[in-house]
């Protein structure tokens, strides 16, 4: 994987100084920094394709489901508001540019630069939270969270939901109908989970602003911003095929 | 000798990506509301793929990036495509919806 030509004896040092002839953040059981940071960025992979398999499962899900009870998750998707939803995909996607751009300040060395994207992330995935929250509290309003008083008025009497009514719903069988609480449980486990990982990330990012303020990421270790970055960007193309399946699909 | 020198993706870049993301973005609400019948879900299935491989090869550096982490990539998707493959196979043959 590496140059043999450029490995530095990293731990042996004659005056006893073992920091002399290497930078301070390289640990000393690697050999170069190129090492360190290829070996970091692959456990941050392997890291994320375990994240790929965990909802690699949840999609799988709700593919087998909807092609089960198809006319049940039509109508539940008809509850989404796609409105919300682009808007949601939109923020998301400006706060990946703006992580993106965060790393190549942190590759550049612009300190000012890093701390302005990672705040501008920061306050996008605030905002794609409070989108989730107003969609989140639609659902509580209408009972549609499944075993909390959940409702099928929306399904039975479709007249009486005006987002059902705008899509043309027909009355659905109760039988039927009792399968839109299975759409809901998974809309709520995969956006949940989707929320979750940006709660996380967000929280992270706080810790950043604060180091980077401090000029941890701009004088030449930039690793923990990389990895982060990530992380980030998976979880907006979580939130990409979030979008596709849940909202869209069902559209027309 | 090196394999691997690592490679700073600009500004020049990430913009272009954004505005394909956007464009995209919009071009899936747009077709969602088309009737194309049994072909809605693949397109956007397929426009929702376009965007997370630009995502991936740029905003995640994964076209800069090591072999070790193309081929590792390129395994746990096979992995997974296996997994759904096999699973879907699984429960469409099997006496679908009597349960």
């Amino acid at each position: 994987m590496q140059n043999n030509q450029a490995i530095v004896p990293a731990v042996l040092d004659q005056a006893g100084s073992e920091h002399g002839e290497h930078p301070s953040y390289l640990r000393h059981h690697f050999q170069t920094v190129e090492q360190q940071a290829d070996a970091s960025n692959f456990a941050m992979w392997l890291f994320l394709l375990t994240e790929v398999m965990f909802f690699g499962g949840l999609f799988t899900a709700y593919l087998i489901y909807r092609n089960w009870y198809f006319p049940a998750f039509v109508a539940g998707s008809h509850q989404l508001n796609v409105v919300w939803g682009t808007l949601n995909t939109l923020v998301l996607i400006l706060s990946s540019f703006t992580m993106a751009m965060g790393v190549w300040c942190a590759e550049t060395g612009r300190k000012t630069g890093l701390v302005l994207c990672l705040a501008l992330t920061f306050i996008l995935g605030i905002g794609f939270l409070g989108i989730k929250s107003v969609e989140y509290a639609e659902k509580i309003e209408k009972h549609h969270v499944p075993g909390l008083h959940y409702s099928l008025r929306s399904f039975l009497d479709p007249d009486s939901d005006a987002a059902a009514r705008a899509a043309g719903d027909k009355p659905m069988t109760p039988e039927m109908a009792v399968h839109t609480e299975l759409y809901f449980s998974l809309y709520f486990a995969m956006t949940g989970m989707h929320a979750l990982h940006m709660i996380v990330g967000i929280g992270i990012l706080g810790f950043m602003i604060f180091r980077a303020r401090a000029g941890a990421y701009t004088s030449g270790h930039v690793t923990f911003v990389e990895n982060f970055g990530l992380y980030w960007h998976f979880v907006d193309i979580v939130w990409i095929y979030l979008f596709a399946l849940l909202y869209l699909i069902s559209r027309h | 000798m090196s394999e691997h020198t690592h490679t700073i993706v600009g500004p020049k870049v990430y913009v272009a990506i954004l505005f394909a993301l956007l464009a995209g973005t919009a071009l899936t609400v747009w077709a969602s509301f088309v009737d194309l019948g049994f072909w809605n879900p693949i397109i956007a299935l397929a426009i929702a793929s376009t965007k997370a491989i630009l995502v991936l090869l740029y905003f995640m550096h994964v076209k800069y990036s090591t072999r070790l982490t193309k081929l590792a990539i390129a395994g746990c998707l096979f992995l997974f495509l296996t997994l759904i493959s096999l699973t879907l196979a699984d429960y469409f043959s099997r006496a679908w919806g009597s349960w």
